[in-house]
């Protein structure tokens, strides 16, 4: 464990306060992401999860503390801003466009353009590169599916989570961070999205996974780091504590004992 | 559209205005309605039936306002070109509808081959998505608003040169005709989805519609009747069917 705390950390967050208005969401939170790791986000409705995420997003700007990337203080003013610094976010309710394609959707918002003169000014989209890198991004992450032409609505909502995680995966330089990716699924259908979330880890991507499938959490992640009313309580790991320690860490029931104790 | 078409006839004839310069006034007002449409909606984020309703009821009346409820005649030849014709493979062909199929072209062109195009669909389909995606959703919507807003103005151009003249009564039906079209036509009022094919289709079925009642001698608030039974099933049709697939 400590020769993992001596490197430097891909996605480090010190003291982040967020308040909205009385409520204080995030209470002086810490957090870091290490390289080529998957690290799972836990704790109890409310601790504060989403509002950590949606600050390393770019969602919303924390009102205190600071985000580092590789070491690197970091301001970011909106998700497009962290997206440009190579970290994607897939989000919960599927992010995707139904009755466009999947080549549309995994290039929604930056397509590719015509190549010369002509594209550049018509601002032309270059359909047949579109639809090859897509097909490239879709088998990089062993997806099974036809055709990028098929609409996103007639695909199975495991299908439909691959593209997005695939779109995530395909563009993000540095790190992925994933949004109860598997909320709406069923049970084979998350298996196969947590087999892709392996697979996005093993192309060295570092993964962070917010869940409340204990079971699951447990089986995915190299780490677990556990959030209480706004702060990290602890860093663990699925061989150092049991789900039971982990969920009483969670409600509180076992008083925090500190960093990989 | 019958706002700018009382605008650019009466700044032509009664004030003699250049008649280019008063086409050019007559499609900037239309585009100045398409903006604030966009501005309202995209920029306040109200709710684009309201704010459109508003609109139209504005049009209305600064129509009738400026026009003194007169039928604006003797117009100068560059504004009613587009009703002029010309023979070709034994039919007539007005010069608007050359211009309304090249537009058509151009539509179908920005909408399927351009990334602005695509956007829009994606904005219409998911804005959500859209936006979290990286698509400026609000400058789409802006930009879309204001193109409608400078169709209209063509579309003004075009009813006064078939009409041959600046009619505050014109183009009364065209607010439920339109709709009916885009909706026949295959296009979601939900947003997203559609083709300017299939607009096309719908708008031809509509015309065809039309003009079989006129001819059958089928007075005209009867048309209205029989456009409004059709608009309702047209919705329903498209709802049936996706509440079936979903």
């Amino acid at each position: 464990m400590s020769a993992v705390e001596t490197r430097v950390p891909v996605l480090e967050a010190r003291g982040l306060v967020k308040r909205y208005g009385v409520v204080t969401a995030l209470n002086g939170a810490d957090f870091d992401l290490f390289p080529g790791e998957i690290l799972a986000l836990i704790g109890d409705n409310g601790a504060g999860k989403s509002t950590l995420i949606k600050a390393l997003s770019g969602a919303i700007v924390p009102d205190e503390g600071e985000i580092l990337l590789g070491g690197t203080v970091v301001h970011f003013r909106n998700p497009l801003e962290a997206r440009h610094s190579g970290i994607e976010t897939v989000y919960q309710d599927l992010a995707l466009a139904p009755a466009l394609d999947i080549a549309e959707n995994l290039f929604l918002g930056r397509e590719l353009r015509v190549r010369g003169i002509v594209g550049t000014l018509l601002r032309l989209a270059d359909r047949p590169r579109m639809l090859a890198e897509s097909r490239g991004h879709i088998a990089d992450l062993k997806i099974n599916i036809g055709s990028m032409k098929q609409a996103v609505e007639t695909l199975s909502g495991g299908q439909r989570q691959g593209v997005a995680v695939a779109r995530a995966a395909a563009f993000a330089s540095r790190v992925v961070i994933m949004d109860e990716p598997t909320a709406a699924l069923g049970v084979r259908e998350s298996g196969m999205v947590l087999d892709l979330i392996r697979e996005v880890r093993a192309r060295g991507t570092p993964v962070v996974l917010i869940s409340h499938n204990m079971p699951q959490v447990f089986d995915i992640a190299d780490r677990l780091h556990i959030m209480r009313l706004g702060r990290r309580v602890a860093t663990i790991t699925p061989k150092s504590h049991t789900m039971t320690e982990a969920v009483a860490l969670m409600t509180g029931a076992a008083a925090s004992q500190g960093k990989g104790a | 559209m019958a706002f700018g078409t009382i605008v650019m006839t009466r700044f032509a004839v009664t004030y003699h205005l250049n008649p280019f310069l008063a086409i050019a006034l007559g499609i900037g007002v239309c585009l100045a309605f398409g903006l604030l449409n966009g501005f309202l909606v995209a920029g306040l984020r109200l709710p684009p039936f309201i704010v459109t309703l508003g609109t139209l009821n504005i049009a209305f009346a600064l129509t009738h306002i400026t026009s003194n409820e007169e039928t604006i005649a003797n117009l100068p030849d560059p504004l009613v070109f587009f009703g002029n014709t010309f023979r070709f493979a034994g039919t007539t062909i007005t010069y608007g509808s050359v211009l309304a199929l090249a537009l058509t072209l151009v539509a179908w062109f920005v909408l399927t081959k351009t990334i602005g195009g695509r956007h829009v669909y994606a904005t219409g389909n998911n804005p959500d998505a859209a936006r979290l995606a990286g698509v400026r959703t609000r400058r789409v919507l802006l930009g879309v608003y204001a193109t409608a807003g400078l169709l209209y103005g063509i579309a003004a151009l075009v009813l006064v040169g078939r009409t041959g003249v600046g009619d505050p009564q014109a183009g009364q039906s065209a607010n439920l005709d339109s709709i009916t079209a885009v909706v026949v036509g295959g296009t979601s009022l939900f947003g997203g989805r559609g083709s300017v094919l299939g607009t096309l289709v719908g708008t031809l079925i509509v015309g065809i519609f039309r003009n079989g009642l006129t001819l059958l001698g089928v007075a005209a608030i009867y048309q209205f009747l029989i456009t409004g039974v059709l608009v309702i099933l047209a919705v329903a049709v498209d709802q049936l069917s996706r509440r079936r697939q979903a």
